[in-house]
């Protein structure tokens, strides 16, 4: 009979042109309609109990899964379906029915309760068509912008890998010169050491001539200057008023210590005086002038010091008038000599002094320069060493550039290397108070607007999206720390654009920031779809 | 504070807090005046003194997310109800630091228990929003945050008497039993108003708690499973997660909204469940409060339904505590449980003269009797009868106890009949 009734009012309501409302409970879907038949009585659909049909949709929960009141809020657990003509149905938890607030847009929640809701169904729809078309737009043309991404990213890869394998082939060659040179280079500093020591020596030996010669000379004018009488003789009275030469430090030069001085003879030579000279010419004062003995050997030593054998240049206090803290008892020594080189000389010298013992005070001669045969040699082997030099600097260069191109292809860059085109490139958003930057696979920083120093948000993780599809979000992290919180972190959400583009930022928890990026790199494949605003009704 | 800072003749510490009194007020006054006089304010405010109960809620201040802060919660806002101010909580998960999912579970669980119940955190902290936690957590959170709900109409009720009598609304168990002293040091369990005891799980990773039933002829019936207990007893509860031990006196009747809404505001014209929790006397009385939720009607229009229920002699009656009130409510009666009942051969609603006949179940391992879908307005009198089997109790019995019944009936007619024969 039913049936009959249904066929009649599907014909009828058809004739009149109007949609066809099946009849069923309220809130009932139609996939559900037939667990609703009027005529029996209801089964929860969990199976728990049997009631009475009068008992579905009368307000008082009697199914523990709250099928029996799909249509009031009477169950915690219910389910009500609003068809939604002209939008899309939608299933609201059931106890959001009369409660004063319009969650469906057919106003069929609210039936009971006074609430004012209006129909918005038809606006919805159309506003929703209207974004799907766009963004059906939208990937389409991003999609074919993607393919185009597909291909130039095939071939650079092609191209990166050759020049790859290029360079290395260049590597390995360099690598033999390198060699080459190291082997040219080292035979060629084997002659030049071997010239220089020569020379070095030959210097030494001159110096040491002339300082013999000096010391001679020396010894000559000291005896003159003891010979007080001029006897030709130094006798043990003339060589005791020079009290200074006390060889035990007690203050006088005794007639007995002048002798041993002496050599135990009453008097010397000329000849004589050879022996007795090294005895006495550390302490002799010569009676002509006092010597500033202490400045020159506190005067800068002759900058033509060969560079192999530079002295360590000890930093003394020089700006500072007393040196209280030193570590060396060297300087401890030396602090008197230290307070009259400053109570006699204001400036204060900037130069580190070069604390050398008294031998080199003496000569200020310079090293005369190399021969030419020397000269050649240091010569060759410098240019050797250059040449070495340039090589070595080439390959470390090659090996650097290798090393970069190999990082680049090591890059996840997507299925289809469609995000190839990011790498080197950088992406700003400027907001009110920040400048945003996203260099893909690199970095994201932020920088103040109005001058400030750049602040870490985080480098290169990883492809951080969902299972299925990893490539939606991206991981940066370990960025500059936060007081007593994370190292910033920035995860980047990728959707399909027509233009490549930083949209928003935004920071949903301390210190962990969002960005929101389009790419045509992650438009999919559109699928055809057919925005049919009409709900086909199933019969 | 130094004594020797006065004020004329008052120590400065003795009035300190004036201040903060005197700020609440002049905002809820504001509040007032700016709705013309017509609406309640709602000031929360953390400096208070003695009457700022008047004014609005109180919370405990800037706290911890540790456990000794949970525990602490439940004392401190003791006190204040002591000494009148009822309206008062904890930030739920404590403000400074980040609590672990165990520690915000169940400040939760205690928190809405607690007159005053927000979550509220440092600017710093991570993120702890309830549905961040994975699906069961949100699960357990939001199961505790529709438990409060449903009590909501106790609650209010609770706080019209806090208004009219100073009643702290959540109270320690001495309150309620002086002479027990064993309830003097109690400081982890309370009651809310006088029929709900709750004993909150407050130590981590507890896998049970020991909980005091006062009152040696009290029974109390486990909400959640409604398994009867006796009073003065220790008793010990295995817990979960997602356990919260709470209890209703025997001899009580509390109102429940039962059905789950996104808001107090939603919840408006529900229907009330009622809890009839029998006395071991079959006893038990409760009180229902209605007013417009947020004018001063209540109070300039009596504008509200107030109203005494009673159980006894197998009825429950609601009776008018304020004739000459007027408030209407759509709200009715959906379903009436009583606990510790026993088993009716028929259930009759008694309203405007009429009978009409009550569909009921009996759950007989937890003597519960459900009453479905009785109707009634809840403003109206009503009287709900349970009509229980007259005649012999049900005692399988022989025949010879059967003879001998009968035989007992005749022995009067048979005294008669021998002394007019005169034997």
């Amino acid at each position: 009979m039913t049936c009959l009734h249904l066929l009649l009012t599907l014909v009828f309501a058809v004739s009149l042109g109007t949609p066809v409302e099946i009849q069923r409970p309220r809130g009932v879907p139609l996939t559900k309609k037939q667990f609703y038949e009027e005529s029996k009585p209801f089964t929860c659909l969990d199976g728990s109990r049997t009631i009475p049909f009068d008992r579905v949709n009368d307000d008082y929960c009697d199914c523990k899964d709250g099928s029996d009141e799909p249509g009031t809020a009477a169950c915690p657990n219910g389910s009500f379906h609003c068809t939604n003509a002209g939008y899309r149905p939608m299933f609201i938890p059931s106890s959001r029915i009369n409660d004063g607030i319009c969650d469906c847009c057919d106003t069929t929640d609210e039936y009971n309760s006074g609430a004012k809701c209006e129909n918005t169904c038809k606006e919805l729809g159309r506003k929703e068509r209207e974004v799907l078309q766009k963004m059906a737009e939208i990937t389409k043309e991003g999609f074919l912008l993607k393919q185009q991404l597909i291909e130039e990213a095939k071939k650079g890869q092609q191209e990166k890998q050759s020049k790859v394998t290029d360079m290395q082939e260049n590597k390995k060659q360099l690598d033999e010169k390198v060699e080459a040179l190291r082997t040219v280079k080292e035979t060629a500093e084997q002659p030049e050491k071997e010239a220089k020591e020569r020379h070095l020596k030959a210097w030494e030996e001159q110096k040491a001539a002339i300082r013999l010669e000096k010391d001679k000379a020396k010894m000559a004018e000291t005896f003159l200057e003891l010979d007080d009488n001029a006897d030709g003789f130094v006798s043990v009275s003339e060589l005791q008023s020079h009290a200074e030469l006390d060889p035990d430090a007690d203050g006088t030069l005794t007639e007995i210590e002048a002798q041993g001085l002496m050599g135990g003879a009453e008097q010397v030579d000329t000849s004589t005086f050879e022996s007795v000279w090294p005895k006495i010419k550390d302490k002799y004062h010569s009676e002509v002038s006092r010597e500033e003995a202490d400045i020159s050997c506190l005067e800068p030593a002759p900058v033509e010091t060969p560079p192999d054998e530079v002295k360590e240049p000890v930093v003394d206090n020089d700006s500072e008038p007393y040196p209280e803290d030193d570590i060396s008892e060297e300087e401890d020594e030396d602090d008197e000599d230290e307070d009259d080189y400053h109570e006699d000389d204001d400036k204060v010298s900037a130069q580190p002094t070069i604390k050398t013992p008294e031998k080199t005070h003496e000569d200020e001669e310079a090293m005369p320069p190399y021969d030419a045969d020397t000269q050649a040699l240091i010569d060759a082997a410098q240019k050797a060493r250059d040449d070495f030099e340039e090589a070595e600097k080439a390959l470390r260069e090659m090996d650097d550039q290798i090393r970069n191109i190999e990082k680049e292809l090591s890059f996840d860059f997507g299925p289809d290397a469609e995000f190839t085109y990011l790498y080197s490139q950088c992406y700003e958003l400027t907001t009110s108070e920040y400048i945003y930057r996203l260099c893909p696979f690199n970095r994201v920083s932020q920088k103040p607007k109005y001058g400030g120093s750049e602040t870490n948000l985080g480098t290169w993780g990883s492809w951080s999206g969902p299972e299925n599809n990893k490539y939606l979000l991206m991981k940066y992290e370990q960025g500059t720390g936060c007081w007593q919180g994370p190292n910033r972190s920035t995860t980047v959400k990728l959707t399909c654009g027509k233009e490549t583009v930083v949209t928003s930022t935004s920071e949903p928890s301390r210190c962990e920031y969002l960005m929101e990026f389009t790419t045509p790199a992650v438009c999919q494949e559109p699928a055809n779809i057919d925005p049919s605003p009409h709900d086909h009704v199933e019969l | 504070m130094h004594k020797d800072a006065l004020h004329g003749k008052w120590e400065h510490r003795d009035i300190h807090n004036i201040y903060g009194l005197y700020v609440q007020m002049a905002t809820a006054e504001g509040q007032i005046q700016r709705s013309g006089g017509v609406e309640r304010p709602f000031v929360l405010t953390r400096a208070f003194f003695a009457g700022s109960q008047r004014y609005g809620a109180v919370w405990t201040g800037d706290n911890a997310a540790e456990w000794d802060h949970l525990k602490i919660s439940i004392p401190m806002c003791l006190s204040l109800g002591l000494v009148g101010v009822s309206f008062c909580g904890a930030d739920v998960g404590g403000f400074f630091k980040n609590p672990s999912t165990e520690l915000l579970v169940r400040w939760y669980q205690t928190g809405a228990y607690q007159p005053f119940f927000r979550a509220h955190a440092h600017l710093d902290t991570t993120r702890r929003e309830p549905w961040l936690f994975g699906p069961e957590n949100t699960a357990l959170i939001r199961e505790v945050i529709r438990q409060r709900y449903a009590l909501l109409p106790y609650w209010y009720q609770l706080f019209y008497q806090a208004h009219k009598t100073g009643m702290p609304v959540m109270r320690p168990l001495w309150v309620d039993y002086p002479k027990d002293t064993a309830t003097f040091t109690i400081d982890d369990e309370f009651l809310i108003g006088s029929d709900l005891l709750v004993h909150p799980v407050t130590e981590e990773g507890s896998r049970g708690v020991t909980a005091y039933l006062p009152g040696a002829e009290e029974v109390w019936y486990d909400v959640h499973t409604f398994q009867k207990h006796n009073g003065a007893q220790n008793l010990y509860i295995p817990v979960t997660l997602s356990s919260i031990p709470v209890f209703q006196r025997g001899g009580s009747i509390i109102p429940r909204k039962d059905r789950v809404r996104r808001s107090s505001t939603c919840m408006e014209n529900d229907p009330y469940t009622l809890y009839v929790a029998l006395s071991p006397k079959k006893f038990a009385e409760g009180e229902l409060y209605i007013d417009d939720g947020h004018s001063f009607n209540y109070d300039t229009k009596k504008e509200f339904i107030h109203r005494s229920l009673t159980f006894a002699n197998n009825a429950l009656t609601s009776s008018n505590l304020c004739p000459d009130c007027n408030f209407l409510t759509s709200s009715w009666i959906e379903k009436v449980l009583i606990l510790g009942a026993s088993k009716p051969s028929k259930v009759l609603l008694k309203m405007d003269g009429k009978e009409t006949p009550v569909d009921f179940e009996f759950d007989t391992s937890m003597s519960v009797l459900t009453l479905r879908k009785p109707g009634m307005n809840a403003g109206a009198d009503w009287t709900l009868k349970c009509l229980m089997k007259e005649s012999f109790v049900n005692i399988p019995v022989g025949p010879s106890y059967t003879t001998a019944l009968i035989s007992l009936r005749f022995i009067p007619f048979l005294r008669v009949t021998l002394k007019a024969l005169k034997m």
